[in-house]
């Protein structure tokens, strides 16, 4: 049992390690949900009321569309220099490696994403009284995203252009914990308890922890036929 | 004595059959030295070994019981360098090696002794991508050393070696057999394996193309 816990360490240590070392990759994904989110003012007008409102739904979908702009990278660079042959042939599970690249994955985009979101809530004058549930909402709620991710990056990896396939596969299944996520943030805005809706992203994020790696697995198989 | 050996295997990528009706046995300390042109399924054959690919039909066995039924136990036992030398351009050399030693179960004394077999502890601490196509060859070897294997599976490893690291992997390939391990190589030049047997795949090549046989 813990040797399959330090196969998950081992394999998200080096991803951490790599993604240290070209740091650049983290933080264009923040820069992108930044200025993305930046952006609405400008095409809706500065208006408060309509900017808070809108606060939690931008936030969401910019930050999945930044995850998005992540998770072709998440495979790919094993695949071409032969990482993955070899992660295959590991005497381990394969989901256990797929779930230590998207632990690596998740920390490197979704917790920076995570720390900007307060960020850009201020920007849009969101009521403080709502940030600590839209954190946690976030914070469950991308997780969910790597897990999801990284079934479409897996599947997609022996197609050519899997990038802009990657977003066609896996937007439709991120609906899910759009709607819940937006719903916690609106909810506390509104006064109202967020529970049952972070109840509901932990749901999906458990559910994901099952079935992602075993799908993802198949797909890596799949692959490197 | 426990073989390592295929029977009437059939290998079929894309739609092509690349090969079809091969058997070999591979016996504790022997080796065994696949030829043939281009294209003719060297590759394809290692990787089948390797369990990356499955035969069409056909079985590979360990000891008489099929590989396929315990995967796992087949991967511990394989040690593959396939002709990508899964080299991270960030990270260093004995990073490189450590990460697979650590991932087949191997500690660090193993890696600083893998590095010496191909004499890379000059450039232990040299980034991947500042290392030669030689050098990257070696880093890929050393993973052999890093980790112990029953069964090494090369493909190409002498691409881009140059004469005193021919001869090292030369020597490393005689001690990994003389302690009963078993190498399966693919290469066009000639590798040091005293008494290896050789298959040339060129014998297995089928001409008919495997929907026709199959009757579309």
């Amino acid at each position: 049992m813990s040797g399959l816990v330090q196969v998950i360490g081992r394999v998200a240590a080096r991803d951490l390690r790599l993604a240290l070392r070209q740091r650049g990759d983290a933080v264009m994904v923040v820069l992108f949900f930044v200025l993305t989110a930046l952006m609405f003012p400008f095409a809706v007008g500065p208006e408060p009321n309509l900017l808070a409102r809108i606060a939690a739904g931008v936030i969401w979908v910019t930050a999945l569309l930044a995850v998005l702009l992540s998770l072709e990278r998440l495979f790919l660079a094993d695949h071409e220099d032969g990482s993955l042959e070899l992660l295959a042939l590991t005497p381990t599970p394969l989901g256990l490696v797929v779930l230590g690249k998207v632990l690596a994955h998740w920390l490197t985009t979704g917790v920076p994403l995570v720390a900007a979101a307060p960020l850009v809530a201020v920007f849009y004058s969101m009521d403080a009284t709502a940030l600590p549930a839209l954190v946690l909402a976030m914070a469950l709620g991308t997780a969910s995203l790597s897990l999801t991710g990284a079934v479409g990056a897996a599947l997609t990896l022996g197609a050519r252009r899997g990038g802009v396939l990657v977003p066609l596969l896996v937007l439709p299944l991120y609906v899910p914990v759009l709607i819940f996520g937006v719903a916690a943030g609106d909810a506390a805005l509104a006064g109202l308890s967020a529970r049952p809706y972070l109840m509901f992203l932990a749901a999906i994020l458990l559910l994901m922890l099952v079935v992602a790696p075993l799908a993802a697995a198949a797909a890596l198989r799949q692959a490197l036929e | 004595m426990s073989l390592f050996s295929g029977r009437d295997i059939v290998c079929i990528r894309g739609e092509r059959r690349v090969f079809a009706g091969l058997s070999f046995a591979v016996p504790p300390g022997g080796a065994l030295l696949l030829t043939g042109p281009n294209g003719s399924g060297k590759s394809s054959l290692l990787r089948l070994m390797a369990g990356l690919l499955r035969p069409a039909a056909g079985a590979l066995t360990w000891g008489g019981v099929p590989v396929a039924e315990d995967a796992e136990a087949h991967q511990a036992r394989v040690r593959y360098v396939g002709h990508l030398n899964a080299i991270k351009t960030v990270l260093t050399t004995s990073e490189n090696v450590a990460f697979w030693a650590r991932m087949a179960g191997a500690g660090a004394a193993d890696v600083e002794q893998a590095l010496a077999g191909f004499a890379l502890t000059p450039l232990a601490h040299v980034a991947g991508r500042l290392l030669s196509s030689g050098q990257r060859r070696r880093v890929a070897l050393a993973r052999l050393l890093a980790a112990p294997g029953e069964l090494w599976l090369l493909d190409e490893p002498s691409v881009g070696l140059d004469q005193a690291s021919l001869a090292v992997l030369g020597s490393a390939i005689a001690a990994h057999r003389a302690g009963g391990g078993r190498v399966v190589a693919a290469s066009h030049t000639p590798i040091d394996m005293p008494g290896a047997q050789t298959l040339d795949l060129a014998d297995f090549a089928s001409p008919t193309p495997a929907l026709v046989e199959a009757g579309w």
